[in-house]
């Protein structure tokens, strides 16, 4: 966890009484809502169809208890009783009134939440893997980097007028937990060739109406020039950057129109010329920011402890152990996801009395730290195995020991057209109707790990171009229709998935789904042969025939 | 749906003024004593540009009520009510068309 230093809580109480002052002059009429809309959206407050809404960073995805009893605190008090979980690390709440801002944003400022950088054309909320700092696959923790770049473009005036909004992902482990390739900028952390520690560095990664992969423009930039390099990338896009077209703004185009080469010859040439003046993160910056990570102080326990073993003996207990469970880097300990898909009800949502229970059970049983990832899931990620029976008993209580993380109920889903002013369609009514369609356990493990991800519009918020099935809203004739892509990837192999055919009316998707997954049982060449690799193998050619045969 | 705020005015059938409430963001219309209600029943209903534009202009000049407004399409259901006329119209006046309610059911 790291801990805001005395720097860090006067910023927010600053920006607090800054933006309570700007909220004050707008309802009082001195600011118009031109002039007031940039400075809400500065602090993460957006205007949608039936309220605001208020999106909170969650700075690479680690929350302590004390912060989620302050969200859980926020969503009862100035809310319905409940906050989104997103697939950017940010929670949102749907139903903020603007008046009860600035108590609200006092309240989140004395846990160290707020908005800053959820919104804008600056470097947003960093996000990176949930399992950071416990993966056994990681050769370093990616938060103390995530930190750093955090503080360095925190308000940075060269970089908080980009031409667009710019998202940075970051992993340490060989396994990519964080959808790196989606992202502006993606990096990996490395080892170079003398064992020091540096980052592959890839640019010009987006959804949206043009999707594109980030691509390598660096294959080891050591640790040292990290802030340099970032920096290089975003002064290139700066100042050739589009301003003149919204949907050619992001730095995707801007690499794609320049061609990969190019671009990286310009960032290179930057990094050069900026050589005297860049800054350097020496090892005395990283350790510092790395003292101020506190790490659990993780208990000698061994693995496979007899409480474990024998929760074994119940089959509930053993179902939700293999679904749920992770291995941990520190013998006794586990990852534990907490789905937040239950079945027909809305993917990412929880509510307050969940926010609150876990926050309790992470206190008990998990150091006091909660984690949430791309998937709109959250994970207790230091989970002694002997509290494991104990963990899930209490999380069966409140409806969050769910065992369908990475199954096809484990839907991703933006909040569409039931609370968004950018939606074409509804996008939680089709994950709901899909989970309920697949809700038996049995069903679920048979058919394996498929992801779905749902998109109310070409904005992409739900992913839908690398969701194995991805599901994207459009319009026709103020219809609701869906178009449905196969074999998108998020990992370290991802993939844009492929447009099967015409879209879709809102009331046949499910079955279009259904339909889809038949295919799959009967193509795949074993049981362990997962959807995304039936796919790979046959193309979409057998899919678009089983859905539009009948249709 | 490109947002009603960047679609150009045309009106084909009957329109309230429409906008969200600027101290909480709830949706309101525009009554026809020049004020707002959050109750479409007590709407102005106008079915011609000028007039359209009029109210528009009114609204915008009271900056500290109204957020955004715009002409939404409105229609008469089989008992004469005023009903929305679009789904994105439907879920504003009466949201998400979902369940609320917060209880995690059993998988
Ligand atoms: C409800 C209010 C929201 C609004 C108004 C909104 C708006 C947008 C817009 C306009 C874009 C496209 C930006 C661009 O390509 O230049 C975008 C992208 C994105 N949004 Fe949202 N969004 C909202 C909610 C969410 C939620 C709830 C999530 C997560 C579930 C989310 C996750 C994302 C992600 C991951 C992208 C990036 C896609 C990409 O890489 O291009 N957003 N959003
Ligand atoms: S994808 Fe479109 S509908 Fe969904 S949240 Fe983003 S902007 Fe709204």
């Amino acid at each position: 966890m790291y801990v805001y230093d005395e720097f860090d809580q006067t910023l927010l109480n600053e920006r607090v009484a800054e933006f309570s002052d700007q909220i004050k002059r707008r309802l009082s009429g001195e600011l118009s809502e031109e002039e007031f809309r940039p400075l809400r959206l500065m602090n993460g407050t957006y205007l949608q169809l039936h309220a605001y809404m208020l999106r909170i960073s969650i700075p690479y995805g680690t929350l302590s208890s004390k912060k989620l009893r302050m969200l859980a605190h926020i969503a009862r008090r100035y809310d319905r009783g409940y906050g989104h979980f997103t697939t950017r690390q940010n929670l949102q709440f749907h139903w903020i009134k603007l008046e009860d801002l600035p108590n609200a944003m006092a309240d989140l400022a004395s846990a160290g939440l707020h908005g800053i950088q959820t919104s804008g054309n600056c470097v947003r909320n960093i996000s990176t893997d949930q399992w950071a700092g416990v993966a056994r696959d990681e050769i370093a923790d990616p938060r103390i980097y995530a930190e750093i770049l955090r503080q360095h473009l925190t308000l940075h005036p060269e970089f908080s007028f980009l031409p667009r909004k710019f998202k940075i992902g970051i992993t340490g482990a060989a396994h990519d937990r964080a959808a790196v390739k989606m992202h502006d900028i993606g990096l990996w952390l490395r080892r170079g060739p003398n064992g020091e520690l540096g980052f592959e560095v890839a640019v010009g990664g987006g959804l949206g109406r043009t999707p594109y992969l980030a691509e390598t423009i660096r294959g080891f930039c050591p640790s040292r020039d990290l802030l340099g390099y970032v920096e290089a990338i975003l002064r290139v896009y700066n100042r050739y950057g589009r301003r003149d077209n919204i949907w050619k703004a992001r730095i995707k185009i801007l690499v794609h129109d320049l061609g990969v080469a190019k671009f990286r010859d310009e960032v290179e040439a930057e990094f050069e010329a900026s050589k005297d003046y860049a800054p350097v993160l020496d090892e005395r910056l990283v350790a510092e920011i790395t003292r101020r990570f506190h790490y659990p102080n993780f208990e000698n326990v061994e693995d496979n402890p007899p409480e474990l073993q024998a929760a074994f003996h119940d089959a509930r207990f053993r179902t939700w152990y293999f679904n749920a469970v992770a291995p941990h880097r520190v013998p006794g300990h586990a990852i534990v996801t907490i789905s937040l898909k239950p079945v027909g009800l809305t993917p990412g949502d929880c509510t307050a009395d969940q926010m609150e229970a876990l926050a309790d059970f992470a206190d008990q049983y998990g150091y006091g730290e909660i984690r949430n990832g791309h998937e709109q899931n959250l994970c207790l990620p230091s989970v002694r195995q002997r509290d494991l029976p104990a963990l899930w008993r209490k999380l069966d209580a409140v409806g969050l020991a769910l065992s369908n993380v990475n199954l096809i109920t484990d839907i991703i889903a933006c909040p569409g057209l039931d609370y968004c002013s950018l939606a074409n369609a509804r996008a939680i009514p089709v994950a709901m109707e899909i989970s309920k369609r697949f809700a038996d356990p049995d069903l679920q493990r048979n058919i394996g790990r498929l992801h779905i991800n749902i998109s109310g519009c070409i904005n992409a918020c739900g992913h839908h171009h690398i969701g194995h099935i991805g599901i994207l809203g459009v319009e026709k004739q103020g219809q609701e229709f869906y178009q449905i892509t196969l074999g998108g990837k998020a990992d370290e192999n991802a993939k844009l998935g492929t447009l099967i055919g015409p879209s879709v009316p809102f009331d046949k998707v499910a079955d279009v789904i259904e339909d889809v997954v038949a295919a799959y049982i009967e193509l795949r060449e074993r049981p362990e042969e997962i959807f995304i690799d039936t796919v790979r193998r046959v193309g979409i050619q057998p899919f678009k025939e089983r859905v539009y045969a009948v249709r | 749906m490109t947002s009603p705020l960047d679609q150009k005015l045309r009106i084909d059938g009957l329109v309230v003024i429409t906008a969200n409430r600027l101290r909480d963001g709830a949706v309101i219309y525009r009554t026809a004593g020049g004020g707002w209600t959050t109750d479409l029943a007590g709407a102005l209903v106008l079915d011609a540009v000028a007039p359209v534009k009029a109210e528009l202009a009114q609204a915008a000049g009271e900056g500290t009520l109204a957020v955004g407004a715009y002409a939404a399409p409105v229609v008469h259901d089989a008992n004469g009510r005023l009903v929305p006329g679009n789904l994105r119209e439907i879920i504003r006046s009466s949201g998400p068309t979902f369940d609320l309610r917060r209880v995690p059911a059993e998988t």
